[in-house]
């Protein structure tokens, strides 16, 4: 059933709606919240919430509980490749929990809190922005790592990224829900603006798997759980642009790479020479790659799981 | 800074006298903060002026960095080109970070030791304020230096979380005394609030003793907390037929601005004011959505 979770009207004609599907379960049970397009160019959890939407209906005999699933928190950002909010140029992701009259965007933030904070468990599904491709991770600010690790093993991601916490990120959707007791975890997988069929079926998976676990579904998965490396704040190396100039990758990510080794080059294609080779400070997997070509000095070239 | 096709990118710093590290000015970060880069600099033709004519203590440091991002200003974008990213949710910066991170470390080692800082700010709603100082609340009591602006109004705000990655809040935390201006408008000049927000600079540099001439007198500071203010909200979306602007005196119950419906023009809310007050804040775009802020307004 779609149920729209908060309307505003627009100057002319138009609503700006949120909705989501309620997939209501044969028998009772908890109720987990799939969430993703907070960053409209963030594109992978479309294809996830396809894939739940339709198995989930045809399936409902093996449910227990109500899974909602909220494909759009942005919706006019996902209409217009906008990332953030279109005409508050606010990162909708720094703006939880919302409050009641104060603006449109806190209004929103709040409607969507009030929506979910009953529920047992919720996933926060991110794609990497047009810049970066990422493995399939989840990520876990270190203060929820005790609760949260167990059930983000069971998403079938290649990693889990534990990171420090920062009172910057106290205003996230994840944070705001985890105060509120909904056990949220946030998945980043893929790249922006894309969809990468294989991720988007791996975590299909994965979240059919989470509810296997925690009594939600009983039915047969037909696929193989990936065990995540967990990785902590200082297990992470990160390399960033030397120069300003063109990015050619001679790595991608899931990659080994040696310390030193060459992870690609920065060049200029007005002078016809390299830049910059820009190599690896540590040895182990690629887990984040650089995805669009230009670059300035800084910009994050890639990340690497030490060891 | 080089860029892959663009000229390369440098902020520039205006210094005046020698000795301590006193007052840090800092103009636009974002791309459509001209009003504030107006301002900006207004002041450094005001110093550079007041220096030729020996009026500047010799023995006090000034820095005035007019212009922070360019790189948007010059192509009409609010945030950096590349990655629309908010230099001012970057401080204090990472100098082997992302590219906005190390601008931000870069702006802020040099800021960072100045005794009070200056910061010309813009709001992230589209509108226009009662030009005033903004402190964010943190462990130093700052306030009293507040009202050597001799703007209006002095606003003590409660940090939220992302006040903590801005530069008011950072350079606070390296105990300079930090002051946000809100010039008015942001991407269009109000050359009547420009002028007293130069001014209110101005005369803060002369009632610290920086500048040895007497500047004229200004207001004496309302302070304001959070409580003061009421929001008044769009219940309707259309357009904004505003009556009153930002500055108005008003009485309780009087009609501020009207919803005009955007196709047969009826009138489809209308906006009264909460109390006997000052419109603080009033939204400014033609065009209003639902529960946006309208105005805000701060009661006797
Ligand atoms: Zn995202």
């Amino acid at each position: 059933m779609t149920t729209t979770v908060f309307s505003a009207s627009l100057p002319i004609e138009e609503q700006l709606i949120i909705q989501k599907q309620v997939i209501t379960g044969h028998r009772s049970g908890k109720r987990l919240c799939v969430v993703t397009g907070t960053h409209g160019d963030e594109l992978e959890g479309q294809y996830v919430c396809y894939l739940l939407t339709d198995f989930l209906q045809r399936n409902a005999d093996k449910i227990s509980g109500t899974v909602d699933v909220y494909p759009a928190l942005n919706p006019l950002g996902i209409d217009t490749i906008t990332r953030g909010m279109p005409g508050f140029d606010l990162d909708m992701n720094r703006i939880f929990p919302g409050k009641k009259l104060s603006s449109l965007s806190d209004e929103v933030a709040y409607a969507i809190i009030e929506d979910i904070k009953t529920a047992d468990f919720a996933i926060d599904i991110h794609a990497s922005n047009i810049f970066l491709r990422e493995l399939p991770q989840a990520r876990i600010n270190v203060n929820t790592a005790e609760t949260l690790l167990p059930y983000a093993a069971m998403l079938n991601v290649d990693l889990i990224w534990v990171h420090p916490a920062a009172t910057v990120l106290e205003s996230t959707l994840a944070h705001s829900l985890n105060s509120l007791g909904v056990k949220t975890i946030v998945v980043e997988t893929g790249v922006g603006m894309r969809i990468t069929p294989e991720y988007g079926q791996r975590l299909f998976f994965g979240i059919l798997n989470l509810m296997k676990n925690i009594g939600m579904y009983e039915g047969e998965i037909s696929a193989q759980i990936t065990e995540p490396t967990i990785v902590s704040g200082d297990g992470v190396a990160f390399v960033n642009a030397g120069a300003s100039g063109i990015f050619l990758p001679t790595k991608t990510y899931g990659e080994n790479v040696k310390k030193g080794e060459e992870i690609g080059q920065i060049v200029s294609p007005l002078e016809g020479k390299i830049l910059s080779v820009v190599t690896a400070p540590e040895g182990g997997k690629i887990m984040t790659i650089r995805a669009y070509p230009v670059v300035y000095f800084g910009s994050l070239i890639a990340r690497i799981i030490i060891g | 800074m080089k860029s892959p096709y663009r000229e390369p990118f440098h902020i520039n710093g205006f210094l005046f006298g020698k000795g301590e590290k006193s007052v840090a000015i800092v103009g636009a970060m974002r791309g459509d903060e001209i009003q504030q880069q107006f301002v900006c600099s207004q002041i450094v033709r005001l110093l550079c002026d007041f220096e030729q004519k020996g009026l500047l203590r010799k023995d006090f440091q000034i820095l005035v960095i007019p212009s922070v991002n360019h790189f948007s200003m010059n192509i009409n974008k609010r945030f950096w080109p590349m990655d629309n990213t908010d230099i001012n949710r970057m401080f204090p910066g990472y100098n082997e970070g992302e590219t906005t991170q190390r601008i931000a470390s870069a702006v802020f080692e040099a800021i960072k030791d100045y005794r009070y800082g200056i910061q010309l700010a813009s709001y992230h709603f589209p509108g226009e304020f009662v030009p005033h100082v903004r402190i964010i609340k943190t462990f130093n009591d700052i306030t009293d230096d507040a009202q050597k602006f001799g703007l209006p109004y002095v606003y003590l705000k409660t940090p939220e979380p992302f006040d903590t990655v801005m530069l008011n809040y950072n350079w606070q935390v390296w105990n300079s005394a930090a002051y946000s201006i809100y010039a008015g408008t942001t991407d269009t000049i109000d050359k009547k609030d420009a002028h007293l927000t130069w001014n209110a600079v101005m005369r803060f540099l002369s009632q610290i003793g920086i500048i040895t001439k007497d500047y004229h007198g200004g207001y004496l500071s309302r302070m304001l907390n959070d409580a003061d203010f009421q929001t008044v909200m769009a219940e309707r979306a259309g357009f904004f037929y505003k009556l009153k602007t930002a500055g108005a005196e008003v009485r309780q119950g009087e009609l501020i601005a009207k919803i005009l419906d955007t196709f047969n023009g009826s009138v489809l809310s209308e906006i009264h004011s909460p109390s006997d007050g000052v419109i603080f804040f009033a939204h400014s775009k033609a065009l209003i959505m639902q529960y946006t802020a309208a105005f805000q307004v701060i009661g006797w």
